[in-house]
């Protein structure tokens, strides 16, 4: 946990540093997420109502963002990519940071109840516990399945999402939630393969750290098959459509490819060549989670036009 | 009168003028859900079916068996 008198103010923040506490960037695969999972519900929501669900789970996510930074302002400082984060920057102090994330996990929680309904709101509650408390506070020092079990909190919106549209949570949920859950781990331990040193200085249990190069190749492939698994079974349920479908084949088919290269790699070639396929991999993942993700929502508007038949 | 213009200043401004939009922008949403849940169809409705007194008039007439097939 962070000191609170280890970070001396520097310099008067402006209200970009607050913002920077909520983590935008993550904020806007959230958005994304969510605003799929509440689109393709087939119950239609008020567009008013659906705007102000999306911006609460968002704020939500912010939130917990905020509550990270106050707890993970140590090794933030000794990661050079988070080291100019307001906290170790000395633009905000911890306490702050800690009333920012407390007030708006508030605040986002109950106006998402008042939006959409309860379930949503409660599930929303539960994943800022989940990423706060249970991923930064607990699992993220230790153990290595850290990002595994953590993932699910990313893996929550597109849920929440659904919830506020529909207030339960069913099958169609659950593998859009398995999308973003074995999505996770690929994506960031093929990260921590190219920005190893990082996790290393900062004593934080990465796998790539404690078992290994080889170790995580393997697990990144056998991710990677439950992800297509997962993946494809979302393509049988009533929210999938023929975009959907195509994308997923071809999608997951590049997606298993880029593990079984990076699987049969040794740690020698990825260091001559500068982890060039580990590189192209991560970037494929982004673009696999949009592609995806944006194809649930094209079916979504097929079906909306009549062009397909379906649950809305 | 000092009119020493700092930097600080323009941040501090900055910080001030940001809380003031969002607490604005807080206030045009709970507006507008409120509107959008009053309005919606069946809500006025609903909530006057809420009333102390039951009042069977403003309540949507349950369809019993046989009707309407």
């Amino acid at each position: 946990m962070s000191d609170v008198n280890a970070y001396e103010r520097t310099e008067e923040p402006g209200f970009g540093d607050y913002v920077a506490l909520l983590k935008p960037r993550v904020m806007s695969l959230v958005v994304f997420t969510a605003m799929v999972g509440l689109l393709v519900a087939p119950v239609p929501v008020h567009p008013f109502i659906a705007f102000t669900s999306i911006l609460f789970i968002a704020i939500g996510a912010g939130a917990s963002g905020a509550l990270n930074m106050w707890w993970d302002a140590d090794i933030d400082a000794v990661m050079s990519r988070t080291q100019k984060r307001p906290i170790p920057a000395g633009k905000i102090q911890p306490g702050e940071a800690l009333g920012l994330g407390v007030a708006l996990s508030g605040l986002s929680v109950m106006m998402l109840g008042l939006a959409a309904n309860l379930a949503a709101a409660a599930l929303l509650a539960f994943t800022i516990f989940f990423y706060a408390v249970i991923y930064t506070m607990i699992l993220k020092r230790w153990t290595p399945q850290n990002i595994v079990i953590g993932g699910a909190a990313g893996a929550f919106p597109p849920m929440v999402g659904w919830v506020a549209a529909t207030g339960s949570v069913s099958l169609e949920a659950v593998l859009m939630f398995g999308l973003i859950f074995f999505w996770t781990p690929p994506h960031f331990w093929a990260l921590c393969l190219f920005m190893k040193s990082d996790y290393a200085d900062a004593k934080v249990p990465m796998l790539t750290v404690t078992h290994g190069h080889d170790a995580a190749r393997r697990q990144i492939f056998i991710y990677t098959l439950v992800l297509a698994t997962s993946a494809l079974a979302l393509g049988f349920t009533s929210i999938a459509g023929p975009a959907y479908i195509a994308t997923a084949l071809v999608m997951n088919a590049l997606f298993a490819k880029g593990a079984w290269a990076i699987l049969r790699r040794t740690t020698e070639a990825a260091q001559a060549d500068g982890y060039k396929v580990e590189k192209s991999f991560f970037k494929l993942s982004l673009i696999y989670l949009t592609l995806q993700f944006g194809a649930l929502l094209a079916d979504a508007a097929l079906r909306a036009l009549g062009l397909i038949g379906g649950a809305a | 009168m000092i009119r020493a213009e700092h930097e600080l200043h323009q941040r501090r401004l900055g910080r001030n003028v940001g809380v003031a939009l969002s607490l604005v922008a807080l206030i045009a949403i709970v507006l507008g859900l409120t509107f959008v849940k009053v309005t919606r169809g069946g809500g006025a409705a609903a909530l006057e079916g809420f009333d102390h007194a039951v009042r069977p008039g403003i309540t949507t007439p349950e369809t019993t068996a046989g009707e309407g097939n």
